[in-house]
């Protein structure tokens, strides 16, 4: 049996647009943002507070928080990958953040350059200094269908990491198949072993389309009892990891397979698929959305 | 993320990870495949150079459909659906029915089906040397009329006519049902209408029946609601599935249907075909993304991936244009920017 609502987190402002080639100017960002929060999306993630010497994109993180309109109901998380970010994203007014880590220790040394351990401690610092704000934490869990550089990643390995992360107070933890390679068969392997150490309501799964799977692999999330999936308008961001290839799953795609199972959302697709448009436009670039593809013309 | 830039020059090529995931697809232990209730086996029917190249703008040469074609059965397919005989005037894409039909090499153990919308394009297949044929039903009454000029009873009788021929000479008979999840023309299509339409195909003495999401609308939902009412009339041995990927839904659709026992999948290599209903948007689903998705699921199909993405690439070189399989698009670029 499939949950009968899912709560969708839109990560194209955030995940999407930083894995966009142009640099989208604030004020563009801060509109795409506020169209979002006019589709019945509850979750927008915002920007992250990263270096913007790692991220050029993110640069405006500051001006982008403080610049969009925050409507009651809706949450705007925002990355902070340690406790400088963490201070300055609730300077900035974040009510609140997310925590990135991964269950590969070849890709968090690539990434952010510590082993897992390490990267856990950093995130500890951001949870006490959350726990003591009454911010809520998300964590995010990358790799754990397939990783750039290990290549297969045991679901043990996932699972373990994922159990921390929940273990030190974050109140979702979201699993991504970051480059896409997941099938139906090591989701479920994968959700099976992280189940046992996470209640499945405290569970998101965020994947790529790089191989065509995501929402394949989104299906058999949902009948193991997930229930809360993350996605990108416009399928925004490519694949930083396979040049020209495609990243995350559009929001609009998914919210069309949710419909037709009579699940139920809250986003109202036509208002999703406008805003998708918007930034298509904005970006200079074609639509990932197959949904958005086929309703243009007809 | 983090650094991307220098991180790419060290990662995994997609090739390696591509052979990393085709090798650890081992097969589940007999009783997972049980509990998952998945087929152990799913075959596959290529339609690429026949419903892919229909619906594609660009005119084919006939010497490289039957390059596709020789490609396609070195790839382990079992089933190649290769031209149709209508008439030139309707598609002009397949006028080269006999020269293809002649041209192809035919691989033992791979069957050759071809369309036949009469028994005139009937007679013409076996006279150009075909062993098996299909008839193209809809479950929508104005899609068959807009389609094929006359009613879906009207259509009955053709086929009829068809399998009665095909019966004497016994030549096999496969069924299309179009429509089966929404028409462009009349919207929503009840499962039992489908179900009907299938169940005359599947008396007449078609031996399969694929069921065609035409204009890609259905979703997982949908999907099992129709094969429920199916199920109902034909045997679960007996049906396909052929989904339209124009909404993003086909391999949702797909899995919803082998989930439910369906063991026979169409597909078209590289996504072959666009849709006529939505300029620009796609159609078939890509043969190489069905196959990743049974691979990792465990699911033997007999055919190699990297095979069909190579006569893919071959296909699209031709065509000049850009693959339509995800797949294809994330293997063929090896992760270095230049």
């Amino acid at each position: 049996a499939f949950p009968r609502r899912v709560k969708v987190v839109e990560v194209g402002p955030r995940d999407g647009l930083q894995n966009e080639k142009n640099i989208v100017p604030t004020p563009v960002k801060i509109d795409l943002i506020n169209m979002l929060s006019e589709t019945g999306l509850q979750v927008i993630e915002a920007t992250s507070f990263v270096s913007p010497k790692w991220i050029p994109q993110m640069a405006d993180h500051t001006e982008v928080m403080q610049g969009i309109n925050k409507l009651p109901g809706i949450s705007y998380p925002v990355l902070t990958p340690n406790l400088k970010g963490f201070q300055a994203a609730v300077a900035a007014g974040a009510k609140e953040v997310s925590i990135f880590g991964a269950a590969s220790e070849l890709f968090t040394k690539k990434n952010i350059n510590c082993s897992i351990a390490e990267s856990l401690e950093r995130f500890n610092e951001v949870m006490t200094a959350a726990r003591a704000a009454s911010i809520p934490v998300r964590g995010y869990v990358s790799c754990v269908l397939g990783c750039p550089y290990e290549g297969k990643i045991s679901a043990a390995k996932v699972a373990e990491v994922s159990k921390k992360m929940y273990a030190m107070g974050c109140y979702e933890i979201s699993l991504g198949d970051t480059i896409g390679v997941g099938t139906p068969g090591s989701m479920k392997e994968m959700l099976t072993a992280v189940m046992k150490e996470v209640p499945v309501g405290a569970l998101a799964v965020h994947c790529h389309d790089t191989y065509g799977q995501a929402l394949a692999n989104i299906l058999v999330a949902l009948q193991m009892g997930v229930s809360v999936v993350d996605a990108s308008v416009a399928g925004l961001g490519g694949c930083p990891y396979a040049k020209g290839a495609s990243g995350n799953v559009a929001t609009e795609d998914l919210v069309y397979m949710l419909n037709g199972m009579g699940i139920h959302t809250g986003v109202d697709l036509q208002k999703l698929m406008d805003t998708g448009t918007f930034i298509c436009n904005a970006l200079n670039r074609r639509t990932n959305s197959k949904v958005s593809q086929a309703s243009c013309r007809l | 993320m983090g650094a991307v830039p220098s991180a790419l020059k060290h990662c995994l090529s997609h090739q390696h990870l591509l052979r990393e995931q085709l090798c650890t697809a081992a097969p589940l232990p007999p009783q997972e495949s049980q509990v998952s209730g998945l087929p152990e086996y799913i075959k596959i029917v290529e339609v690429g150079p026949r419903d892919g190249l229909q619906n594609e703008k660009v005119i084919v040469p006939t010497d490289i459909k039957i390059e596709l074609i020789n490609r396609l059965s070195k790839t382990g397919l079992p089933a190649i659906e290769v031209t149709s005989f209508v008439s030139s005037k309707w598609v002009p894409q397949m006028a080269d029915q006999k020269e293809v039909m002649r041209g192809i090499e035919r691989h033992p153990g791979v069957r050759y089906p071809v369309l036949t919308p009469n028994l005139r394009g009937f007679h013409s297949a076996i006279a150009a040397g075909a062993t098996e044929v299909s008839v193209f039903g809809a479950a929508s009454e104005t899609f068959s009329k807009m389609n094929i000029n006359c009613s879906i009873e009207e259509s009955i009788k053709k086929f009829e006519e068809v399998a009665t021929a095909a019966r004497n000479m016994n030549i096999p008979v496969r069924g299309y049902v179009s429509c089966a999840l929404g028409c462009p023309y009349e919207g929503n299509i009840v499962p039992a209408k489908v179900a009907e339409v299938s169940k005359r195909l599947y008396s007449m003495g078609c031996y399969e029946i694929s069921l065609g999401d035409t204009i890609g609308v259905g979703t997982p939902g949908s999907m099992k609601r129709m094969l429920e009412a199916v199920m109902k009339e034909i045997p679960l041995s007996a049906l396909a599935v052929h989904c339209h990927d124009t909404y993003g839904q086909a391999l949702a659709n797909i899995l919803t249907a082998i989930q439910m026992g369906v063991a026979v999948v169409d597909s078209s290599v590289a996504g072959l075909g666009g849709c006529p209903y939505a300029k620009g948007a796609t159609g078939n689903v890509a043969t190489e993304d069905v196959i990743y998705m049974l691979n990792g699921l465990g699911i033997n199909t007999g055919v190699d991936l990297y095979a069909v993405m190579e006569a893919g690439n071959f296909i699209c070189t031709a065509l000049n244009k850009k693959t339509n399989s995800k797949v294809a698009q994330a293997s063929f670029n090896t992760g270095t920017i230049n």
